[in-house]
């Protein structure tokens, strides 16, 4: 390990980018994440890579598709009215089995929104958007340490299952600054790409890349194809964080950076007396359901922490399966809850499963 | 031990360099530590600010919601950020900036530095926010100024290391007001 | 004594899937002799669109990328920038190129990205069975313009060859017909030097085929020729509009 530094959370996403072996970017500026685009202006084309400016969020998309399907890593980055534009690439990314790295530093919505950190577009990335029966992985960092990691590892992933790997964080992620430790050398899995449609060469046949097909029956079986292999993910690449789930009487779900706040109320209740838990999904998609659900005899409640009208609590619900009661506590706007706000209302959620 | 800190002022005035170069130090001397500016069209318009933790222990939100430490480089930012500091904090000033009468009119307790006057004295207003660190090591002793003067050779490119010296004669000044 | 079939290897021998009289098997055969002669099948990647011609792979010999309706270009931009020494193309009709693709392709040629499309201009929407087009003429008759296109109402045609030959990044337009075989063979000598003034990394190319389509247009196979012949022609003019004098 390199020496600790201290760097902007969108730069490091940029750095990971370019130790995860991907030298071509697609973007079109939005803030709160125009870091990215400027690191990488600079670096990729001293590294003999591409950084292209689209004209919109829909152009970069599909350069990543094209670039894609010629078998370079690639990737894109954009926050959420511009991750709105790129919903339909994602579904041609998902029907044609293309890997693709987009990185969505959320802000806030809906329409224009605000440029503030908002978690509000979890349904967005988890649950589509754009058309079809396809899904995407959905990594989840809270710290810059993991937004490093996970970006470098969401390479990876995508090449590995052929899909779309998205890196969802928040403002509030790409603009502060944080220590980083840079790995000496990248966990970098190569993949042979068969598929590429990168010319003939001497392969002996045509390749071609494509998500459209007329024929119900040949339709029908890449559409299982594909839900094989997102069971496979399911399977595969679940990742959470649990921290004092043991014996706590309540357990906060929570991923990004309100995972961040809940690890100091956690430290408040004890004072207290209090046992908070906290359950932190790294993957929003595939969803930690079952080791969610192992917590349901143990707790009284359950309280999902969002900066959000209360999007993940849906999945929160799914897990607990009505076994223990599910709350909500959301800001929005920008708005981020306090550690008191929090602690108050994990006092009143107690107060009242105690009747 | 965790400060939270707020640091505020006109852009230009090196409100953000200044809450990056605290965290820097904070992280040679191996403490936890966050920065958060603020972004988008604030930047651009008057005041500017960042959001900076020095912590013993990890940090939960990069984003405040109160401070221990208000650093008020002028007038806007004592108005805005004064209510941001918590009962037991303090606001530190540049009083070459903000009237003597503004800072007796508030209830927090405020310690003040002429930063401006003694930078423009030492040549270059631009290290009026050493001057203020300067007198935020001497109140708190938050951090070493030898961290800071290592965190000045990291920070800064080549080409302006020979500015560190006088920025440490700021430093020191700050330090002893 | 058998005949010996002239059938281009970088055209796969199969049916067409298109109507009788179409002009896509002609434009699909030109651009199949063209990579033959230029001898670049193992190199070519061609970008299908969305239209009648979105699964052209299917009788292409040579790598095909299929892209969403309107984003060929740019589809083709991430293939050019990853793989700039393999010749790339776009294969885009009217819909997709002048109307919901406008902002992509007029953005290709502003960057002088080093790509060639085909532009197939029938003036009316061949595979959602016959609407009006961004190059419907004028009184033309379509499903969406039962009455004739009143450019007072629904506005006018664009001239897509000469709004891209006015972008510096172009380097060569040109608007040729499919109507009969001396126009056939001047449009196949246009598509080659598109090609060729992308080898040689001039600029963005382009080429605009008048073709036709007697299914929505209500016409058989030869009334459509002297359709172009009389109403495509006297409209759009045919001719080179950028590089005429380049050399490749």
């Amino acid at each position: 390990m390199s020496e600790k530094v201290l760097m902007k959370g969108n730069d490091v996403i940029a750095e990971a980018c370019i130790r995860a072996g991907c030298l071509h970017y697609f973007g079109y500026p939005i803030t709160p994440q125009t870091e990215i685009s400027h690191y990488l202006a600079k670096r990729l084309p001293e590294l003999g890579g591409t950084f292209l400016q689209a004209e919109s969020e829909i152009a970069a998309i599909n350069m990543v598709y094209g670039a894609s399907a010629v078998g370079a890593r690639v990737m894109t980055s954009s926050s959420s009215p511009g991750i709105s534009l790129k919903q339909e690439g994602f579904s041609y990314i998902a029907g044609a089995e293309l890997p693709a790295v987009v990185i969505d530093v959320v802000r806030c919505g809906p329409g224009l929104g605000g440029i503030l950190p908002g978690q509000c577009d979890y349904f967005q990335v988890t649950k589509g958007g754009g058309h079809g029966d396809y899904r995407n992985i959905v990594l989840a960092p809270n710290s810059v340490q993991e937004l490093y990691e996970l970006t470098v590892e969401s390479f990876n992933l995508a090449d590995k299952y052929r899909m779309l790997c998205m890196v969802m964080a928040d403002g509030s992620m790409g603009q502060m600054m944080e220590a980083v430790q840079f790995k000496d050398k990248e966990d970098i899995t190569v993949y042979d790409k068969p598929w590429a449609t990168n010319g003939m060469g001497n392969r002996g046949h045509s390749n071609f890349i494509t998500s459209v097909n007329v024929n119900p029956d040949e339709l029908e079986k890449t559409n299982l194809r594909l839900q094989a292999k997102y069971r496979l993910v399911e399977k595969n690449e679940i990742r959470y964080e649990e921290i004092n789930c043991e014996n706590a009487d309540i357990i906060v779900v929570s991923y990004g950076t309100t995972s961040r706040i809940i690890k100091n109320v956690i430290k408040k209740a004890k004072k207290i007396g209090i046992n908070v838990g906290l359950f932190r999904p790294i993957t929003l998609w595939p969803y930690p359901y079952e080791a969610l659900a192992k917590h349901t005899d143990k707790v009284k409640a359950f309280l999902s922490v969002e900066l959000s009208a209360g999007q993940m609590i849906e999945d929160v619900r799914l897990a607990v399966n009505g076994k223990s009661n599910c709350y909500f506590y959301g800001r929005m706007g920008g708005h981020i809850p306090a550690q008191q706000e929090l602690l108050d209302e994990i006092i009143r959620i107690l107060k009242k499963e105690d009747k | 031990m965790q400060y939270e800190i707020i640091i505020a002022g006109f852009g230009g005035q090196g409100v953000l360099s200044a809450g990056r170069l605290l965290v820097y130090a904070g992280m040679l001397e191996g403490k936890h530590v966050s920065w958060l500016p603020s972004y988008g069209p604030e930047m651009r318009g008057g005041t500017a600010n960042c959001h900076v933790i020095i912590s013993d222990e990890e940090v939960g939100s990069p984003i405040l919601n109160f401070a221990d430490i208000a650093i008020c480089m002028n007038l806007p930012s004592f108005d805005k950020f004064e209510t941001f500091v918590r009962d037991d904090g303090f606001i530190l000033c540049d009083t070459s900036m903000v009237s003597s009468e503004k800072i007796s009119e508030t209830k927090r307790k405020v310690y003040g530095i002429d930063a401006t006057t003694k930078a423009i004295e030492l040549g270059n207003k631009a290290f009026a926010n050493i001057f203020i660190i300067g007198k935020l090591l001497q109140i708190t002793k938050i951090l070493r100024p030898e961290s800071i003067e290592k965190a000045l050779y990291d920070v800064l490119p080549e080409k302006k290391h020979y500015l560190i010296p006088i920025e440490m004669e700021a430093l020191k000044m700050g330090l002893s007001n | 004594m058998a005949k010996e079939r002239l059938h281009p290897k970088s055209i796969q021998d199969k049916v067409w899937h298109y109507c009788p009289g179409c002009s896509h098997g002609i434009v699909h055969r030109i651009i199949g002799e063209v990579i033959d002669e230029l001898n670049i099948q193992k190199s070519v990647i061609g970008i299908a669109s969305v239209g009648c011609s979105y699964n052209n792979y299917e009788y292409f010999n040579f790598d095909v990328i299929q892209a969403a309706h309107g984003r060929a270009p740019a589809v083709a931009t991430g293939v050019k920038r990853v793989l700039p020494n393999n010749v790339v193309f776009t294969y885009q009709g009217d819909g997709d190129l002048a109307a919901i693709g406008t902002a992509e392709i007029i953005h290709v040629a502003a960057r002088g990205e080093r790509l060639t499309t085909i532009f197939i201009n029938n003036a009316i929407y061949g595979m959602t069975s016959g609407q009006m087009a961004p190059t419907t003429l004028p009184e033309q008759i379509t499903k969406t313009t039962p009455v004739g296109r009143n450019t007072d109402y629904h506005g006018f045609p664009i001239r897509i060859s000469e709004m891209l030959a006015l972008q510096e990044g172009t380097a060569f337009v040109e608007r040729v017909s499919t109507h009969d075989v001396k126009h056939i063979i001047k449009a196949k000598k246009a598509i080659k030097k598109a090609f060729m003034v992308q080898q040689a990394g001039l600029g963005f190319s382009l080429v605009e085929v008048l073709s036709t389509c007697p299914t929505n247009w209500g016409l058989t196979p030869l009334e459509s020729q002297e359709w172009i012949k009389d109403h495509m022609i006297p409209y759009y003019g045919i001719g080179n509009l950028k590089g005429k004098d380049i050399k490749v």
